[in-house]
């Protein structure tokens, strides 16, 4: 075995106190310092953790950005998300493969440039976007790909090319990207002044117990998609039985078209800390985890530094604002590129440094999260959220948004307006509403919570974003007339097919199942029948998977169906002579013929 | 009233599903009071005599034979049943769909264990039909109207579902007889 990677290994299984629940961590070190994990790196680690092989490459194979081969120097990963297709990244990624002379999924001869494609990474509002190693480059298009790729070549490395900085923090020297936080609509409760360091008085002055209660009172509920109510998660958590509590917060942000709380990463960690120190004294833990998306990883210094700032402060560390006896610490977790991660408890699981497979529940995180400890597991604006509560206090936290929705919702649009960005509303708002303040005309759809939420018709857009109407973790995307609802909403079936972890079979096959009978629609060759299969295929995967992807994964072809089933029914022909059209006997036989060289004599 | 015909045929199944049939034994005689048997290895009647109520296709398609006759029997047939795993999943045949056929040649001519084939000849005669790239369920070739599963379904289950078929009242089978472990 090669003795310097050996070495190389050993000492950085020794920087994560060889615990194989910093596995993450672990495998996309060697990754950095090797440009792999190979086989013998595999076998090296699992030595030296004392873990099973077959954990270390489970998860080696499990995360987009792990790879057991070596790729190029700079790897370009360009998001090819349904909005990045509408914004023009076919043309880009034509541009690329040109200007590189190679495939996209292929890597130059030189080992220079990898080029492949990664799905949403969080940037629809400037898209089309790609990460070049950790770097984000936004509003690509396909006259700047030859000055991009000259620069890659004479920089070598991506963090050193002079793009223009962004707004906001974007430009600030630990963040200093080009990303731009568009935030267009200030709100309440998210976006408004905010006094660092007065929640967490307030909190505690109270019993956690009270703390829990003024939560309760103000109707919180989670921002990151399911809603439950935050103040009986956190009492759940509180009374659960366990020497440790863990808070944790979800910044893993993958549903398609949801870029809100990159922004608020950016712009209000403040809140942020702020909220996950309270629920901390709430619940009764000292640790904080920030699961953070590997496509965000540009964020990390940045916030690790404000974290740094927060504990000067005395907002967070030991004895926090004098209090003897509360200590409460963030520390930042990295994701490596898999949605199903954002599933609570996928999310623990990669913080255990296992596969980001989901568990079964019972045990809920509440009674039995990470590492066993009962555990909180909140999105990044239902933080922000606890600290507005506190601060301006529940009765008048109420008094925002509508009765059963309590507060505001940032929203992230993007797809065919004209100004795609960050929107606070109060709950309530209307999909008119927003279509107009957004600037969007001629709209055929509003795809209102990412592809596992629903694709909204013209007669709906008098519906609100709310808990009882139109809930949505933040993702609001807009088709036009133009756009064909079958093909968008086999585009995002493809994410699903990709990113389901492939424990549940309904969830792993049925979903190529729908894609494959979709597709003989788009072709042509349906007939009236496949939609009732559809119809019942795709509530079978709902009722039988075992995690909420699967639950909701085939939401693009159910809810197409229903609000846009003229397009389906127009391109489906009746067939009468009882065949099967999407058969082709021609295509069957072609191996065989060109195999004995004879054609056949029947068909 | 003419008695309405059944026909049946083995596509590539075993004729483990027309041995099962005729385990319905002495039922035979009360069957063949309800039907006339046209197309069937039963009777080895080769071509359809006339349009027919029911058709039971035991097999999948792995070749273009099977794809041929069992278009056939979709149009003679008013109502067709496939019967037995291999006609629903595609069944032990369906094992070669990973391989190409070229790959399924070699093994079976020439690399196989227990192969003796000298001169290394693949079978090639233009009577041989040709093979499917791979074996297809019947239901992806023609539209089924029923699928009765088992490695064989038994002859009470095809019993019962003929004689509720044929009398028109509803199929009632006991759990004995689509429970398979
Ligand atoms: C497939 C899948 C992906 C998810 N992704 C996210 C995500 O990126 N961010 C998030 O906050 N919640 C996500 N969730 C919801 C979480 O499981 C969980 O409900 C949420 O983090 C709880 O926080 P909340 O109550 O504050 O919303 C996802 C759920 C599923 C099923
Ligand atoms: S529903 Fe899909 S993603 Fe969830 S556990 Fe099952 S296979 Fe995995
Ligand atoms: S289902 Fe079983 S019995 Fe019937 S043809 Fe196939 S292998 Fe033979």
């Amino acid at each position: 075995m090669n003795e310097t990677l050996q070495a190389t290994v050993k000492k950085i299984c020794e920087e994560n106190g060889n615990d194989r629940t910093k596995m993450i961590n672990i495998v996309k070190s060697v990754q950095k310092k090797i440009g792999c994990v190979n086989n013998e790196s595999i076998d090296s680690i699992a030595k030296q953790v004392n873990a099973p092989r077959v954990d270390v490459e489970g998860v080696v194979s499990f995360y987009a950005f792990l790879s057991k081969e070596s790729k190029g120097k700079i790897v370009i990963r360009l998001c090819n998300d349904v909005v990045d297709k509408i914004k023009g990244v076919d043309k880009v990624a034509e541009a690329f493969c040109d200007e590189l002379g190679i495939k996209m999924g292929d890597t130059t001869s030189d080992d220079t440039f990898t080029l492949e494609y990664t799905p949403c990474i969080g940037m629809c509002d400037q898209a089309p976007a790609a990460l070049i190693n950790d770097t984000v480059v936004t509003d690509l298009s396909p006259d700047k790909i030859k000055k991009l790729i000259s620069d890659l070549k004479e920089q070598n490395d991506p963090s050193k090319i002079s793009f223009p900085k962004g707004d906001g923090n974007n430009a600030h020297e630990l963040v200093n990207s080009m990303v731009n936080n568009n935030i267009l609509k200030k709100g309440e409760v998210i976006f408004s002044d905010f006094e660092s360091g007065a929640s967490l008085k307030k909190a505690l002055s109270m019993k956690p117990e009270e703390v829990i209660g003024v939560i309760k009172t103000s109707s919180l509920r989670g921002r990151g998609g399911a809603g439950f109510p935050t103040g009986l998660k956190w009492e759940f958590t509180r009374a659960a039985k366990g020497d440790r509590k863990i808070v944790m917060c979800n910044a893993d942000e993958g549903e398609p078209g949801t870029f809100k709380d990159r922004v608020i990463l950016t712009e209000r960690y403040d809140l942020l800390f702020e909220g996950m120190a309270i629920a901390g004294y709430a619940i009764g833990s000292d640790a904080g985890i920030i699961y953070l998306r590997g496509e965000y990883l540009y964020l990390k210094n940045f916030l690790e530094s404000m974290i740094g700032k927060a504990k000067e402060n005395g907002f967070l560390g030991k004895k926090i604002l004098g209090l003897e006896g509360f200590d409460f610490d963030i520390r930042i977790q990295m994701g490596a590129g898999a949605y199903i991660c954002g599933e609570e408890s996928a999310l623990i699981s990669s913080c255990e440094g296992l596969r980001g497979d989901p568990k079964t529940r019972p045990p809920f995180p509440a009674q039995k999260g990470y590492k066993n400890c009962p555990t909180t597991v909140n999105n990044v604006e239902t933080f922000c959220c606890v600290s507005k509560i506190l601060d301006i206090g529940a009765e008048k936290f109420v008094q925002i948004g509508t009765k059963g929705s309590t507060g505001t919702k940032v929203l992230s649009i993007s797809g065919d307006c004209k100004k795609p960005g960050i929107y606070e509303f109060p709950f309530g708002v209307t999909l008119e509403e927003l279509l107009g303040d957004a600037g969007a005309e001629d709209v055929q759809a509003v795809l209102v919570g990412g592809p596992s939420g629903q694709f909204i018709a013209s007669d709906g857009f008098k519906r609100k974003i709310c808990f009882t109407d139109l809930a949505t973790g933040g993702s609001i995307v807009i088709f036009n007339k133009q756009r064909n609802m079958l093909e968008i909403a086999d585009e995002y079936m493809a994410f699903f097919e990709e990113e389901s972890c492939g424990y549940c079979t309904p969830c792993r096959v049925g979903n190529v199942l729908l894609k494959k009978c979709l597709e003989r629609i788009i072709d042509g060759k349906g007939e009236p029948k496949d939609l009732d299969y559809l119809n019942e295929l795709g509530e079978s995967i709902k009722l039988t998977s075992r995690c909420g992807l699967g639950q909701t994964s085939p939401n693009p072809v159910l809810t197409t169906i229903k609000n846009f089933r003229s397009q389906y029914e127009s391109i489906i022909k009746e067939k009468k002579d009882g065949m099967q059209p999407g058969f082709d006997i021609k295509k069957a036989i072609n191996e065989a013929e060109n195999l004995t060289g004879r054609k056949s004599v029947i068909f | 009233m003419e008695k309405p015909k059944l026909a049946t045929t083995s596509l590539a199944g075993c004729f483990g599903c027309h041995m099962s049939f005729l385990d319905i034994d002495e039922r035979i005689l009360k069957l063949v009071e309800l039907v006339q048997f046209d197309k069937s290895p039963i009777d080895d009647i080769k071509e359809f005599t006339g349009q027919c109520l029911v058709g039971l296709v035991e097999g999948g398609c792995a070749n273009e034979e099977n794809v041929h006759v069992l278009q056939k029997f979709r149009k003679n047939c008013d109502i067709l049943i496939s019967v037995g795993d291999c006609a629903i999943n595609g069944g032990i045949p369906a094992m070669r769909n990973d391989l190409s056929i070229k790959e399924c040649f070699e093994e079976a001519y020439l690399n196989g264990p227990s192969v003796y084939n000298p001169s290394g000849v693949l079978p090639d005669d233009k009577e041989l039909p040709l093979l499917l790239d791979k074996v297809y369920p019947c239901h992806e070739v023609v539209k089924i109207d029923y699928h009765l599963p088992g490695c064989p379904p038994s002859a009470d289950t095809l019993w019962e579902a003929l004689v509720a078929l044929l009398t028109n009242k509803p199929l009632e089978l006991p759990y004995e007889l689509i429970k398979y472990d």
